[in-house]
């Protein structure tokens, strides 16, 4: 409260300086907070017209029928009934897209943290290599990448010959309904180079002193990795995981891509934005689709609430130590 | 008594590995190179073989595992002209007007805004602020469904509105928080002195926090024409006419229309449709590094 209303004194003092106007307080108070607004109005206007108005419509839509033809019509729980009780395809999208995110995200934060850790050694022309461990970000989220993908992954893809060059065989990896989401894994895998800079920037961050107190104590690389490195990279690794969770959560383009659009083979990457944006766009059932938006929401709000309040048992701010 | 045996330990220490021989240094520092070298090809080799495959006669695109073949540009030829009425570069073009306006739109909004968060006070101003952090975190499908209904109503499907819109209405929450981040680092004496000179709000942001921001916008520029040229499920929902379409709306059209035949002419323009995200990435970062060093000798 004091810091809010010292910023406050201490801004107007200097405005009022050179005008020589003596104006009540409240007045400059006002025509300041006018001034804000004014370079607020763009986002704020957004925020009511593209953000939190479409919400709350959404929310009125998750309790409708409606088929953008004829009105909305109320039908109370009836779509989140169905979602629960009588959609099978429902339930293998959550399946499908929990199963992403529980494999994907560990992943894809294990592989960077070991990565961000081998080029964190005071090597040469790091700046080059990182430039090139994040080309596959830059490009992984293109349908370019994803039609690659498909080859990769598909009867004579680079996978496969690479197998047979080793004396083994597989079909089509995206052909199987057994195999197809490791080939939407293996490509958010493959564009782990952002996380990775985010982690190499972390590691640049860890005082050295503490590692020289560290080698002093007799600590070994491990015992060095798990009591230093290791919750000094905590902020990091949790905005990551906050971050890419919520980013998996949202997969859409490569299923749609490598699958057709359809969510194939055997509803095998039927994502769950997939799912949503076909009952939506192409059954046009608006009012279930709100549902099963605001489920996705509910999700992601309960997920990042989680987050938050344990955050403060493993997540480490550098001042105590 | 233990501060000196500290001493002495970090002495003999010092000693250790000023006396380590430096061959065996150079072979690990080679060992690392090599092995960060191999991971990178590895990870770039799919990329490699796209661009080789997309060079090979239509026939042989996908016979081998390899980069080299013989080599041809009748992908390309193909692949830019597929039918009399149809030229892929109109795609490039509409993906370029697309990105720009994108880019312009989520710079002028952000700036702004951040500008207002970071500098000014007012009433409620943690209120919003809290908004735009939680917004950070929203499935944008929770809106997908309405802002359609809104755009349709308001007959701007089939146009770019819908694509470019909510960028000026400063939409992407992520990047205000960049520059917000940003302004907040610049000194404030800076706005002080130009205070006491006699500029208002307006000519504060214009002629010292907008000049000192380019980084930021810089990176905020680069991370929306990325987003905005790989974007798929916006075009794909509000586009459905083909004069229309952008780069990735073309590339599955392409998937569609060609059967197994014509992978090459689809490789070919998959290649060229990467072609301006590397470039412009390759040209901000140059610009990133040199924003950073002149504010740096500043």
């Amino acid at each position: 409260m004091t810091t809010y209303e010292e910023t406050v004194a201490g801004q107007d003092a200097p405005g009022a300086a050179p005008t020589g106007e003596k104006s009540p307080r409240r007045k400059r108070k006002w025509r300041s907070a006018l001034t804000a607004y004014a370079f607020l109005t763009p986002w704020l206007l957004g925020l009511v017209v593209i953000t939190l108005g479409p919400m709350l419509f959404s929310l009125y839509l998750a309790f409708t029928r409606y088929d953008l033809l004829s009105p909305p019509r109320w039908v109370g729980l009836a779509n989140f009934r169905r979602m629960f009780g009588a959609d099978p395809r429902f339930w293998q999208a959550v399946r499908v897209t929990l199963t992403f995110v529980l494999v994907s995200v560990p992943l894809v934060l294990i592989v960077s943290l070991l990565l961000a850790l081998f080029l964190n050694r005071g090597i040469r022309l790091l700046g080059i290599y990182r430039t090139l461990f994040y080309v596959p970000s830059l490009i992984g989220s293109s349908v370019a990448i994803a039609i690659l993908w498909k080859q990769v992954f598909g009867t004579f893809g680079i996978v496969n010959r690479g197998l047979e060059f080793i004396g083994l065989h597989h079909g089509s990896w995206v052909g199987n309904p057994g195999t197809a989401l490791y080939a939407i894994i293996g490509l958010n895998l493959w564009a782990f180079g952002a996380t990775m800079i985010i982690f190499l920037a972390g590691l640049r961050q860890v005082p050295a002193n503490l590692y020289e107190a560290a080698s002093v104590d007799g600590a070994h690389v491990f015992q060095r990795f798990w009591h230093i490195t290791l919750p000094q990279l905590t902020p990091l690794i949790f905005f990551n995981v906050l971050l890419d969770t919520v980013h998996a959560f949202q997969a859409f383009t490569g299923a749609y891509v490598v699958s057709g659009g359809s969510g194939g083979p055997s509803d095998s990457l039927l994502f769950y934005t997939l799912y949503l944006y076909q009952k939506g766009f192409v059954e046009f059932q608006m009012g279930y689709a709100a549902a099963m938006a605001w489920l996705l929401l509910a999700a992601l709000a309960v997920f990042t609430a989680i987050a938050f309040s344990t955050a403060r048992f493993w997540v480490h701010y550098g001042d105590e130590a | 008594m233990s501060t000196q045996t500290l001493e002495t330990r970090t002495r003999t220490t010092g000693i250790r590995l000023m006396t380590q021989p430096s061959k065996s240094r150079l072979v690990r520092a080679l060992a690392r190179h090599l092995a960060t070298i191999l991971i990178i090809c590895f990870l770039l080799y799919p990329v490699a073989w796209l661009v080789a495959a997309s060079f090979r006669p239509d026939n042989q695109v996908l016979s081998t595992l390899g980069l080299f073949g013989r080599f041809t540009l009748d992908n390309y030829r193909h692949g830019l002209n597929p039918a009399p009425s149809l030229h892929f570069s109109r795609f490039f073009l509409n993906s370029a007007v697309v990105a720009m306006l994108a880019v312009i739109g989520n710079i002028f909004a952000c700036t702004l805004t951040a500008y207002a968060f970071a500098r000014l006070d007012f009433p409620f101003k943690r209120v919003l602020f809290a908004i735009l952090m939680a917004t950070i975190l929203l499935p944008y499908h929770v809106t997908l469904v309405p802002q359609y209904i809104l755009f349709d109503k308001l007959s701007w499907l089939n146009t770019y509105i819908p694509l470019v819109l909510p960028k000026f209405l400063g939409a992407d929450a992520f990047f205000i928080f960049l520059n917000v981040q940003f302004i907040r680092a610049l000194p404030r004496e800076l706005d002080d002195s130009a205070r006491v000179d006699g500029c208002n709000q307006w000519q504060i942001f214009r002629r010292i926090i907008v000049p000192l921001s380019l980084p930021a916008m810089g990176t905020t520029a680069m991370f929306t024409f990325i987003a905005s040229w790989n974007d798929f499920l916006g075009p794909l929902l509000y586009l459905s006419k083909t004069q229309l379409y952008t780069v990735p709306l073309g590339l599955n059209m392409f998937i569609d229309a060609t059967g197994r035949s014509s992978y090459g002419s689809l490789f070919a323009m998959a290649v060229l449709s990467l072609v301006p995200l590397v470039a412009f990435f390759l040209a901000a970062q140059r610009m990133l590094t040199q924003g950073i060093t002149t504010t740096g000798i500043k």
